[in-house]
């Protein structure tokens, strides 16, 4: 029923519980704007969707191929940016990740430099890169951490139309993000992490587009 | 199964082509190699006879410090722009992205040598065409041990402080029954004793720790990758 | 209570000690060969055996850290790692001093004296790695990974040493050949046992240590996540 869901989702680093029963539940096809302040347990919970952490208490579903958006890029500075798209899609086990590779570039705009080396590439561009790399493989479930974060807006506009694609096809999203405003654009749902809990979630409203710190205000608690 | 060996050879073949375009470790690996062979030829009186008592030894001595070099490399090189994330959160499994890795290193560390053994004649007087065929297979065997053992503490060290020095003082005390049998078998070689690599004990040796370590290093990395 | 059973632990094993060596020293006669150095078997061989009954505990610990993720299951084993390697140490120092008194050197490189020296090697790589990860269960994988590797080493580094048929000067391995004289057995036994009590009270005063340390780190985060 759910694309992705997290039930009592405990993670310790040592004695401290970074996430404290987390619950997530995200219907195929939705958008969810993972909000909270740093350290709240964002980066945490996706890398546990993404499989990259291993929860110490609950349980994880996830239907579905993944794609992830991480703070790194996640692109070889060595490999041009073909050849670092058609190693992901022999990795994604597609089956012509060469034709992948090009249409995907073609997406975010990269064409005329697909044999540059990525570590040449100025920083929107590998960001371009990067988000071509995410969408590769066209996922059925996206996890994107802080995304928006210090893009360009050549590279802010690909994601937004890439995302807005991926929605239309029925994929779901779930986003971290700082920069409220983009995500509140997109977002079908919210859920606000606070300490490792999820104190909120339910679906976007016009207030929350209004006026995007509403939710901090309500639900959050107060700045110390 | 099959598409975890795609994975790791497309991995490895990644490794090798980035390692080619940079050359940041062979050439590294293969100089420090070079630079001991010289070294070595100061401390030792290289009269003939005695010294093919010892010829294996150095030689081993000189590739373990290369191949301490090339795979601290190994797991490292992924960490710039979180690659080793994505290769995680890919569907690949652990196994085979350590596979397409340790077999990466091992072509790395065959190269430098491969590179080294001809100086090593030259330098040290040491006749070794004659059996290099028997040499090779020694090399082999004992260049794998090195690089599964070392690959999977590169896996285990790579967000480690102090990597460096870490690595190396980790990797020798595992890897002695290894270089205890290469070195014994090559100055066998080399002093053209008798060898029979089919029955040798030490070969067997070899294969008894590339077994026992390539298994345990295949089903634990996932416990090292994924914490 | 816990305390009070460590004590009495350690305790029981000092004077298990105390006893045995009366007896090494004033009842049993001199070795025929090697003279009074001879009673350094009781502490040389028993260190060895109980070192190697401490990493065993640590690769079972290990293994049982993985996968259970029980932070207890971590601290027994490094406080078996720190035991074990301390007994080696003291088996290569009793064994470096009894060569020196019979053969005059302080370093016979023969196959069982390698063999404790690579042990000790491995073991003490363990104990290095450990301070250099700060995240607790990074740490605790890692070193239970390092010692199911550094255990697995130990069988094949012995069959390495045989094979190589290394200088051969070490006595002949009395447990194989049983060759020892039936009036010394009960002191060696004795001295396995006693070995193995006060290893296992500083064991257990590790654990205790390993234990707090840990609360406290997590009362510190806490305290810094308010």
């Amino acid at each position: 029923m759910y694309a992705v869901a997290a039930d009592r989702v405990w993670k310790y680093f040592g004695d401290y519980p970074a996430l404290r029963g987390a619950d997530l539940h995200v219907k195929k096809g939705a958008c969810l704007a993972l909000l909270g302040r740093n350290g709240a347990g964002k980066t945490t919970l996706l890398r546990i969707l993404a499989r990259l952490s291993r929860p110490s208490k609950g349980e994880i579903q996830v239907a579905g191929q993944l794609g992830y958006l991480g703070h790194g890029i996640g692109v070889y500075d060595d490999l041009s940016a073909l050849e670092n798209l058609i190693l992901f899609g022999e990795l994604q086990g597609l089956a012509n990740p060469a034709e992948a590779a090009r249409e995907a570039l073609e997406r975010v705009g990269l064409t005329r430099v697909k044999d540059g080396m990525a570590r040449e590439f100025s920083r929107g561009m590998r960001q371009r890169l990067a988000v071509a790399r995410a969408f590769l493989h066209h996922p059925d479930i996206l996890l994107l951490d802080e995304p928006f974060t210090s893009l360009d807006d050549k590279a802010v506009a690909v994601l937004q139309t890439l995302l807005a694609e991926a929605l239309a096809g029925g994929a779901t999203i779930i986003m971290s993000t700082h920069q409220i405003r983009e995500a509140m654009e997109l977002a079908t749902h919210v859920a606000l992490l606070e300490r490792g809990k999820v104190v909120y979630a339910g679906e976007r409203t016009a207030e929350m587009l209004a006026d995007p710190g509403w939710l901090y205000r309500t639900h959050g608690e107060s700045p110390a | 199964m099959t598409g975890g060996i795609r994975a790791a050879i497309s991995i490895a073949k990644k490794d090798l082509r980035t390692e080619f375009r940079t050359k940041e470790s062979i050439n590294a690996s293969a100089s420090f190699a070079l630079v001991i062979l010289v070294l070595f030829s100061f401390a030792f009186d290289i009269a003939r006879e005695e010294f093919y008592a010892i010829s294996g030894g150095l030689l081993w001595l000189v590739y373990s410090f290369a191949g301490a070099m090339i795979v601290n490399r190994s797991f490292a090189r992924e960490l710039p722009n979180d690659c080793l994330d994505v290769l995680i959160a890919s569907p690949v499994p652990a196994w085979s992205i350590f596979l397409g890795k340790a077999v990466a290193a091992f072509v790395l560390l065959l190269c430098v040598e491969l590179l080294s053994l001809p100086v090593f004649g030259l330098f040290y007087n040491i006749r070794w065409l004659g059996v290099f065929w028997p040499l090779f297979a020694i090399m082999m065997l004992a260049t794998w041990g090195i690089t599964v053992v070392g690959a999977g503490l590169s896996a285990l060290t790579v967000n480690v402080r102090l990597r460096e020095l870490m690595l190396p003082a980790l990797l020798y005390p595992l890897l002695i029954p290894v270089l205890i049998a290469a070195m014994q078998l090559t100055t066998a070689l080399l002093g053209s004793d008798p060898v029979n690599l089919a029955t040798d004990s030490e070969m067997r040796l070899l294969l008894v720790f590339d077994i026992v370590y390539t298994s345990l290093a295949m089903y634990l990395i996932e416990f090292i990758l994924v914490l | 209570m816990r305390e009070k059973f460590t004590y009495a632990l350690g305790l029981g094993g000092l004077l298990l000690m105390i006893y045995n060596l009366h007896t090494i020293f004033t009842v049993l006669p001199d070795e025929a060969q090697q003279g009074a150095i001879g009673r350094m078997l009781f502490i040389h061989v028993p260190a060895a055996i109980a070192a190697y009954l401490f990493y065993t505990i640590a690769v079972v610990s290990s293994i049982a850290f993985l996968i259970r993720r029980n932070f207890a299951w971590d601290s027994l084993a490094v406080a078996c790692v720190e035991v074990g390697t301390v007994f080696t140490f003291v088996n290569l120092v009793t064994g470096s001093l009894w060569g020196h008194v019979i053969w005059g050197i302080w370093w016979a490189w023969d196959a069982r004296m390698t063999t404790q020296l690579m042990c000790f090697l491995l073991y003490l790589g363990y104990l290095l790695l450990r301070p250099a990860v700060s995240e607790p269960t990074q740490r605790g994988v890692m070193s239970a990974i390092l010692a199911i590797f550094a255990f697995a080493d130990i069988p094949i580094v012995i069959m390495a040493i045989r094979i190589k048929d290394i200088r051969t000067q070490h006595p002949s391995p009395v447990l194989e050949t049983g060759g020892l004289d039936p009036t010394w057995w009960p002191p060696f036994l004795i001295g396995i046992v006693a070995l193995a009590l006060i290893g296992s009270a500083l064991m257990l005063v590790r654990l205790h240590q390993e234990t707090s340390q840990r609360e406290m780190d997590s009362l510190r985060r806490e305290l810094h996540a308010i």
